[in-house]
């Protein structure tokens, strides 16, 4: 197993066995850690299989950092001892909240950019760097709604929230562009303005045109149902131009291809990485 | 903690379960298209979690009728856990009680064995007992002994309902049986080398296992069982529980 993290691929149950035999150079892939928190059965005993070849990455959806409550203790407690069972390369979470009053709300819910907010989160996530005893990669939401409660630019309050908490990034360049698209802003200069050094992971998606909407006008949403449009692969190539190699991932998690067609799209990033590499 | 946020949070969820907010700064969200992808995607993956969870009752009842009646559970009981393998607790008592399922009274329970699967799926790995080790004890120290079932084990018995039967057929889809019986039925479930099996299981086995689950001994938990099914054959039985590896091991002897 190579130490090196280049482009991965979430990972899916239909795809066990091909991940489980995929011998590609740094190669790893991703999980998000809610399907994985049970006690004991044959879904552990799967990841623990392809962690027996391939480096893994937690990519949590629940942790509802910007909640109005610190982080739940026992989630965070089972989220620990996957930590340790599966001593994941990459550990990350989302800029958003799910969580109130001990219900779930399986979304990732819109964060007002505040600085009373800003404090919240990065006490939050210095908790639970603390308690999982790993440093955590934020990642930059996906936006469909106009707030004008920010006091902060979603960059700067990702900045801020590195100095505070010692976190790091996770860039993932279709949510920037969609949200770019959704609420009107500059996707290169979004991406321009990220601390190069806090980035520690890059995801790729595709994305759809909101039903009955034409594409001028119509909400872009985050469906990880396509392949990566080729507007994305514009703005990643800008990104490790600027920042150098980051391990990079393609997420899809609907309308679901044969692996051979997830690894084409993957093999695409690892080439530009490598090419970036050479650059260096 | 920051009061503002909290309400703000408090009045998007309210929203979207449709509960519309007097605050004109929500106002001004919710009436963007943007907020219904918030409202179908919390919805949505409700449904989705207890569809995945509840396969059989799709099958019986139908895709359609199924996402309706789960919406309005996933409405009225959001998930508590962030694990959404876990979530539906309540559903099978939510079908008991729903009056459009009046027709399907065995819909309830069905769908307890769904979760009956699920729990033993997600269960802790716990080896099974050795039943050489209950061989060498003798008959007295063997009737104070408590068995507890494994992590891994479930078991329900449907008093008036083929619900058994039903749930099997679905399940594997396969046929059902042109004869129901209606007089009660029950079934073990058990995961072994990652597969959940199940068998059918007595009144007698139900309550013989309620008993070791809530600690009695031996001697207790057999003398209920025959109480419950007085043709009980009670090493018949301990076989057939030691064999589907129902207990856990060690066991504990109660003096």
């Amino acid at each position: 197993m190579k130490a090196t993290l280049g482009a991965g691929l979430g990972l899916k149950p239909q795809h066990f066995d091909d991940a489980l035999h995929c011998t590609q150079d740094e190669m790893w892939f991703e999980v998000h850690p809610e399907n994985y928190l049970m006690a004991g059965g044959p879904r552990l005993a799967w990841l623990d299989a392809v962690r027996s070849r391939h480096p893994l990455s937690l990519h949590g959806v629940s942790l509802s950092l910007a909640g109005a409550a610190p982080p739940d203790a026992q989630h965070l407690g089972r989220l620990a001892g996957l930590i340790r069972r599966v001593e994941p390369a990459l550990v990350s979470e989302h800029l958003a909240w799910s969580t109130l009053d001990r219900r779930y709300y399986p979304d990732l819910l819109p964060v007002p950019r505040t600085s009373a907010v800003l404090a919240r989160v990065a006490d939050n996530i210095q908790r639970a760097q603390n308690q999982l005893q790993h440093r955590i990669a934020i990642e930059n939401p996906s936006h469909y709604l106009r707030m004008d409660n920010h006091d902060w630019s979603e960059t700067d309050f990702l900045d801020e929230l590195v100095r505070r908490s010692g976190c790091g990034l996770l860039v993932d360049i279709n949510n920037v562009y969609v949200s770019a698209h959704n609420i009107g802003y500059d996707a290169r200069t979004y991406l321009d303005n990220l601390p190069a050094e806090a980035i520690l992971e890059i995801h790729l998606a595709g994305h759809s045109i909101d039903a009955g909407e034409d594409s001028e006008t119509g909400l872009l949403i985050d469906s990880h149902d396509a392949p990566v449009n080729d507007a994305v692969w514009t703005l990643y190539r800008h990104l490790i131009e600027r920042i150098g190699e980051r391990p990079t991932l393609i997420e899809r998690d609907d309308k679901i291809p044969d692996f051979a067609e997830l690894m084409a799209e993957r093999d695409r990033a690892q080439e530009l990485l490598s090419t970036q590499g050479a650059l260096k | 903690m920051n009061g503002v946020a909290d309400t703000f949070q408090r009045d998007f969820i309210r929203a979207i379960y449709g509960i519309d907010s007097e605050d004109s700064a929500l106002s001004a969200l919710t009436t963007q298209p943007g907020f219904k992808v918030y409202r179908n995607t919390v919805l949505k993956a409700c449904v989705d979690a207890l569809a995945a969870n509840y396969p059989t009752i799709v099958r019986l009842v139908g895709e359609e009728w199924f996402r309706s009646a789960a919406l309005i559970h996933a409405c009225a009981e959001p998930p508590e856990s962030v694990c959404l393998i876990e979530y539906g607790r309540g559903f099978a008592d939510f079908l008991s009680m729903f009056g459009p399922a009046a027709d399907l009274p065995y819909l309830g329970d069905v769908a307890r064995l769904d979760r009956c699967w699920t729990e033993c799926h997600i269960a802790a790995d716990e080896a099974a007992l050795d039943a050489s080790m209950l061989a060498e004890l003798s008959e007295v120290d063997l009737l104070q002994s408590a068995l507890r079932p494994r992590s891994g084990v479930r078991w329900h018995w449907s008093p008036s309902q083929a619900a058994y039967s039903i749930w099997q057929a679905n399940r594997t889809q396969g046929a059902l049986a042109e004869e129901l019986d209606w007089s009660g039925e029950g079934v073990l479930l058990n995961r072994i080398d990652g597969h959940v099996e199940w068998q059918a299981a007595s009144r007698g086995m139900c309550v013989f296992l309620d008993a070791c689950v809530a600690g009695q001994d031996l001697q207790s938990a057999t003398a209920k069982a025959v109480q419950a099914e007085p043709e009980l054959d009670v090493a018949r039985l301990l076989g057939t529980l030691i064999n589907a590896e129902a207990f856990a091991s060690p066991f504990i002897t109660t003096q």
